[in-house]
């Protein structure tokens, strides 16, 4: 239950996309929360103690009690603070349907677009095939709409914007253009970069996401 | 209001289709079970289409609306009849929940597949360490409580009751005896057995080891 003076402490890593996940949800719902960055390659004591299974961001601390997994951390923020801009549709079957599409977002996409930045030759190959198939899938699933929610912005394009500013990463490791192989997708991306405050103060700037590689 | 038709696409084998059924019978949900063909057969239209992206069973056919992925069909099930609810009522209990789901969908069913596909004694005993790892911290959430859920047996225990089916066969490969190493878990196993909802849904675990042999000397293992 949201408390009149809720702490709330999210322990992130800018460029994590899982992060940006939570940190679109939280100004969704504009709720305040302190911020605080972690490096990755000396984590806190705090994140460990809050993460001590999986030791990863992000981690949300509410009033004390860690939540991990942004899924998991996504659809808290929606239940806790639910009289607010719901993000999940309110029907059970339109609730499993977002929640079916996210999973293959992190079964599916994730693997190989990270395997775009990490492998060459013919496993590259292969993963740029798997990444391009799934981005069509899910310009399928979004087809007509404004977005996956519908006509609102909701739980399934919060669980895949965060992905966009990764799509300059995506495609000079991957030698691809997405808005050739997905232009719906690219579209629906700058939608909601234009018309959420929530998408466009929380994505970084792909240059900057970009140069991650090159130090 | 009409009856509900429900139907469930299966495999026998399958426990992530044994978890479906446990919480159909938890919820008292009449359906119709249709059995897909086992790893020799082909997939059946019926499957292919109501789950075009992973062709995976099990499916939950609502009306002839399909619902896929175990946990999520589980998640649906809990909403849609939420009589004597799964999940805990609280947001942060269901987020618990949610984690431990979570954990024991990534990890125990593709820690105990390293074990009974290794083929030399060192992959052997690095998969039981592995697979005996994971168990450690289900066993530590556990405690000294009855069920994951508390006193109410629910979501977490539902999903892993469906994976202990699997869990002789672990055994018999890896040369272990979970009871061995965390008598509690083994003490959980037995006392949800005794629910009728688990023991008429899940497949006799005698019968799944023989078809874990059977899958080796198709592999070349054994």
């Amino acid at each position: 239950m949201a408390k009149q003076q809720d702490e709330l402490i999210l322990l992130d890593f800018w460029a994590s996309m899982f992060g940006m996940r939570v940190r679109i949800a939280l100004a969704e719902k504009g709720i305040p929360y302190e911020y605080r960055e972690e490096d990755l390659k000396n984590k806190s004591h705090l994140l460990l103690e809050s993460n001590p299974v999986h030791k990863k961001i992000p981690v949300l601390i509410h009033n004390g009690k860690p939540v991990s997994e942004s899924c998991i951390i996504v659809e808290y923020i929606d239940e806790v603070w639910k009289d607010k801009a719901p993000l999940l549709p309110s029907e059970p079957y339109a609730k499993a349907h977002a929640r079916f599409w996210t999973d293959f977002i992190d079964k599916k996409l994730y693997q190989p677009g990270r395997n775009l930045y990490t492998t060459k030759g013919e496993e590259l190959e292969a993963s740029r095939k798997d990444f391009i198939s799934c981005l069509k899938l899910l310009e399928g699933e979004l087809g007509d709409k404004p977005y996956f929610g519908g006509e609102s912005f909701g739980y399934l394009d919060i669980s895949l914007i965060p992905f966009y500013s990764w799509f300059q990463a995506y495609e000079t490791y991957g030698n691809f253009i997405t808005e050739h192989e997905s232009p719906k997708l690219i579209a629906w991306a700058k939608r909601c970069i234009q018309n959420k405050d929530s998408v466009s103060n929380t994505l970084p700037d792909l240059e900057k996401v970009l140069a991650l590689f090159n130090k | 209001m009409g009856k509900d038709d429900v139907k469930l696409l299966s495999m026998w084998a399958s426990p992530f289709c044994m978890r479906v059924k446990v919480a159909l019978a938890e919820k008292e949900v009449a359906y119709e079970e249709i059995l897909e063909n086992d790893l020799m057969g082909g997939k059946t239209e019926l499957l292919i289409q109501s789950n075009p992206v992973h062709k995976q069973v099990p499916v939950l056919l609502h009306d002839d609306k399909p619902v896929v992925e175990s946990t999520n069909i589980l998640t649906y099930i809990d909403e849609v009849w939420p009589a004597k609810p799964l999940l805990p009522t609280c947001a942060y209990g269901k987020s618990r929940a949610r984690f431990w789901a979570d954990y024991i969908d990534r990890k125990v069913f593709p820690a105990g597949r390293n074990i009974w596909t290794a083929k030399e004694d060192g992959q052997v005993e690095s998969a039981r360490k592995e697979f005996l790892d994971i168990l450690m911290y289900l066993d530590g959430t556990l405690g000294d409580k009855d069920y994951f859920n508390g006193d109410n047996f629910g979501f977490v225990d539902i999903l892993l009751i469906g994976l202990t089916s699997w869990f002789p066969a672990f055994e018999k490969y890896g040369g272990f005896k979970v009871e061995d190493h965390y008598p509690k878990l083994a003490a959980w196993i037995t006392r949800s057995y005794a629910r009728k909802t688990v023991s008429e849904s899940l497949t006799n675990p005698e019968k799944i080891t023989n078809f874990v042999g059977m899958m080796r000397q198709m592999y070349g293992i054994e």
